[in-house]
């Protein structure tokens, strides 16, 4: 019978990609990201070059690399988490997987409100979340904040998408903290029956929807509306000269922007390489990649804009610190359940 | 004793390959025996309620849906003669390769409201948004359809291998008692197929109940994608689980009904030679022709060609070394994974046949039901399982050898292997069996007595006539593991991607096109599998169909 040496054989073959796959490189720093392939692999691969120190990346799902992580404890390979959002950011220091960062050179950098709770982790990029309107249909200056999306002069004219993604979860979140939870719920119900159609779709289906007459307002995030600026689609660069970006509440506490954010683990094997790559990350030529790469603006002070973010103009930042919208996310998620936001 | 110790290892691993469930009943016992209802409270009042109602609605759909489909090109391609007949009756099988979410990403491309079609229209009536009804693809009827059309063919393939073993006879005294085609379809045929479509049926749905990728692209709010935003948004990942094992119960339910339905009748027919087809001609031969085209040109051809566009479009990946790196690995892990679980699901069904005890069928049936649990509450099981084994081996090693060897299991390939046998060995153990039972032990006794030992009962009757049934199975499993993608994302090791990693990457940031091409080669990987099989299959049309009769996986 041929099966049980198939089934040996197989075993066999599985053990030796399990010690293959275990015996480390000293000189390697290992890469938890949240951040897809696309947008971290080729900084990493620039700092390969730079300083020799191979990087190994797992990319995926925030949440279900934070699971790892954890579950992994003090046997985990990975030396630094990298995670969009400072929800992510939260949890994963709430959980434990962190260590301080010590380093006052990388801490001077960054802007204080973009550490984590006792420098855990700290923030790389940010993301602006403001309004976007239709150029031809309305007019910028009957607007002021997030309070017009739940305003009922733009009933069944506001585009969002669902409530499900985390960028609208600390939006909310951010909003509790200026409003407090019964405001904040009330203008979640606001919203809801404002939507021109149900909350489905990406960021970039709001901008379209917006371009395509579905409604007049959406809420998004800039860098998609620089990737359908940048686009080799023609339709898609069409569509982003229809729209306009409105910075919400520069009267008040500012426009929500988000974190991208990394930190060193706890049980880090290879902390030295690990700080060196941190301190990359900050350096102006990488700040400036993920600024022309992917339209972030720099988490740095003083990095220059790449010509696009120029191009939208500045504005006012809500400045609250990142970690309150962690705090907040689940109080964020419960509201938006009762209001409804699917 | 031997036997004792046979049934003791089958019920052992037939356990430790439930393992990770176990991980999910006990968070649901934790939820009913340590009452912390805090979550589940506030999910019951607000949302629960719409993700059971929308759950049991898109099954419903996704069930007349597949029925529909599967039934009629079934029949139609077995007992009608048409032109266009004999290439459909393989082709029809096409739209398996296709990953649901994908095909959901390129009819969205196609039909939202800033699509090809509604832009099309727009531009050609000089219409505004709002002037003119079209469906919303983004919806649950979207859902309902992009499932029916990419799982119609489990249907489809265990109900034709019914329909050309349905005995000659029987329906051919129908014909002669004065029933018309139509009459013997609805009266005779269809009756007699009901436990084949049934479990057709039953293998889409759990499939249905399992998807996260389509129904959360849609934005309608399942109970799958509750357990996601649970877990996500709330950060509670126990209360996620607790939904998860309210889903288990329900998939168990599902199998229980399922089972009783089955056993209310018996269906054997003596005699098995296939009926003489019905020629169609004219309009009647167009109408079929139209009804089997219209499946496989929705369920596959256009979201293949919108795939070839994007692909066209982002030509350079295609010359790219890590694309090509990206293929091989997908093509290494299903074709290693589909050996592995094929191995142990004959194993199992070896022993079941042989020990058919208790202990024995409610292990193996255990064993069976990750198929319906979303693949990443089966990854995270198993990384909490993994991941403690891997603890104990690393200290052992440490106090005897003073050597770390890292995480041997829960870091490694094996971590994906396991996940992978865990989440489809119901597909193989199903088919499996199903060629198994075909071998009656009346077989073996005659070959004992005849002088054969039993070695040589093996190879000359067991291997022969088991041969398209494990074929099929490692094909299935193949496909399955190709298409995988939240386990795969979990578990995989540094630097180890796969194409349906990277076709989600992109598409998860809303860059359709650049997901063109992984998901093309997807497609294209799988597709050598199914014309495989459909090649198998009709090799084996005459004699032995009977492989891809599931049975459920215990009687």
């Amino acid at each position: 019978m041929r099966l049980p040496k198939m089934q040996k054989l197989l075993s066999m073959s599985a053990l030796a990609l399990a010690f293959s796959a275990s015996i480390a490189n000293a000189a390697t720093v290992n890469v938890y990201s949240a951040r897809k392939e696309a947008l971290i692999k080729p900084v990493l691969e620039q700092f390969s070059e730079k300083t020799g120190i191979e990087v190994r990346l797992l990319t995926g799902n925030g949440n279900a690399l934070l699971a790892r992580l954890e579950n992994e404890g003090e046997n985990t390979p990975a030396d630094l988490f990298l995670t969009v959002d400072a929800g992510n950011l939260h949890r994963a220091a709430e959980a434990g997987v962190f260590q301080p960062i010590t380093s006052e050179d990388v801490l001077l950098k960054v802007p204080s409100n973009l550490h984590g709770k006792d420098n855990l982790w700290i923030g790389l990029s940010l993301r602006a979340r403001p309004i976007f309107y239709a150029k031809d249909r309305v007019d910028p200056s009957k607007l002021s904040g997030y309070q017009d999306l739940a305003d009922s002069e733009w009933d069944n004219n506001v585009c969002i998408r669902s409530s499900d993604n985390i960028y609208n979860q600390s939006l909310t979140a951010a909003l509790i903290h200026h409003w407090g939870v019964e405001k904040t719920e009330e203008w979640a119900h606001g919203l809801v029956d404002n939507l021109a159609k149900p909350p489905v779709g990406g960021d970039r289906d709001q901008i379209k929807a917006v371009a395509a007459g579905v409604c007049d307002l959406a809420v998004a995030n800039t860098y998609y509306l620089g990737l359908m600026e940048a686009s080799e689609d023609a339709d898609e660069r069409e569509a982003a000269s229809k729209v306009a970006i409105f910075w919400p509440n520069q009267e008040s506490f500012g426009t929500h922007v988000n974190v991208s954010g990394i930190g060193i683990t706890k049980h880090s094997e290879n902390k030295d390489a690990a700080q060196q790559l941190l301190a990359y990350l900050l350096s102006p030529e990488a700040q400036q990649w993920y600024a022309t790469t992917n339209n972030e603006y720099p988490a740095v002070k003083g990095v220059e804009w790449s010509e696009r973010l120029k191009n939208w103009g500045p504005f006012k930042m809500d400045d609250l610190e990142m970690s309150v919208l962690g705090e907040n996310n689940a109080a964020a998620v419960k509201l938006m359940n009762r209001a409804g936001w699917r | 004793m031997l036997q004792k110790w046979r049934q003791l290892s089958l019920v052992a691993s037939a356990l430790v390959l439930g393992l990770p469930l176990f991980v999910i009943v006990a968070a649901l016992l934790s939820l009913v025996f340590g009452g912390d209802f805090a979550t589940i409270s506030h999910l019951w009042a607000t949302v629960i309620p719409e993700y059971i109602r929308h759950s049991v609605l898109l099954m419903i759909g996704v069930a007349i849906g597949v029925v529909t489909l599967g039934v009629a090109t079934a029949w139609l391609t077995t007992c009608c003669r048409f032109p266009g007949q004999r290439l459909l009756s393989w082709a029809l099988l096409l739209p398996l390769a296709m990953p649901a979410y994908i095909t959901a990403y390129t009819y969205t491309g196609m039909l939202d409201y800033s699509g090809l079609v509604q832009t099309s229209l727009r531009d050609l009536f000089g219409w505004n948004y709002g002037d003119y009804w079209f469906p919303q693809i983004r919806s649950l009827g979207g859902a309902i359809a992009v499932l029916s059309l990419v799982l119609f063919p489990y249907v489809y393939l265990i109900t034709r291998a019914t329909f050309l073993q349905q005995s000659a006879t029987t329906i051919e005294a129908g014909r002669s008692l004065g029933l018309s085609p139509w009459q013997c379809f609805w009266r005779i045929a269809l009756p007699l197929a009901r436990p084949a479509i049934v479990t057709g049926a039953t293998l889409a749905l759990m499939e249905t109940l399992a998807d996260y990728g389509t129904v959360q692209y849609f934005g309608v709010t399942t109970f799958t994608t509750g357990i996601f935003r649970t877990w996500y948004g709330l950060g509670d990942l126990n209360g996620a689980l607790q939904l998860a094992g309210l889903l288990l119960a329900a998939v168990i339910a599902l199998i229980l009904i399922e089972r009783w339905s089955r056993k209310q009748a018996r269906y054997d027919q003596r005699n098995p030679r296939p009926a003489t087809p019905f020629q169609l001609t004219g309009a009647k031969a167009w109408l079929a022709s139209l009804a089997c085209w219209l499946p496989l040109l929705l369920g596959f051809i256009l979201p293949a060609l919108q795939l070839a566009g994007w692909s066209i479009e982002r030509w350079q990946v295609w010359t790219q070394p890590d694309f090509w790196q990206l293929a091989w690995n997908s093509f290494g892990l299903a074709f290693t994974a589909s050996l592995l679980v094929v191995a142990i699901a004959l194993w199992l069904a070896y022993g079941r046949r042989q020990l058919p005890t208790k202990w024995v069928r409610t292990s193996v049936a255990f064993a069976g039901l990750g198929y319906a649990i979303p693949g990443l509450v089966i990854a995270v099981g198993l990384l909490v399982l993994l991941s403690s084994v891997d603890q104990v081996i690393i200290a052992a090693s440490q106090s005897w050898f003073g050597w770390d060897p890292g995480l041997l299991l829960s870091g490694t390939l094996f971590a994906l292997l396991f996940a992978y046998t865990v989440r489809f060995l119901s597909v193989a153990l199903q088919t499996v069996q199903a060629g198994l039972a075909e071998i009656r032990p009346s077989m073996d006794e005659a070959a004992r007595i005849h002088g054969y030992r039993p070695f040589q009962v093996l190879r000359s009757i067991h291997l022969p006539l088991l041969r398209p049934s494990v074929l099929t199975a490692i094909i299935l499993v193949g496909v399955d593991v190709l298409k995988e993608l939240p386990a795969t994302l979990v578990l995989r090791p540094f630097d180890f991607n796969t194409l349906a990693v990277r076709a989600y990457e992109m598409a998860g940031d809303e860059r359709l096109a650049d997901a063109g091409p992984p998901a093309l080669m997807m497609v294209l990987v799988g597709l050598i599998p199914v014309i495989l099989l459909s090649r198998a299959m009709l090799k084996s049309q005459q004699h032995a169909l009977k492989e891809q009769n599931f049975v459920p996986v215990t009687a």
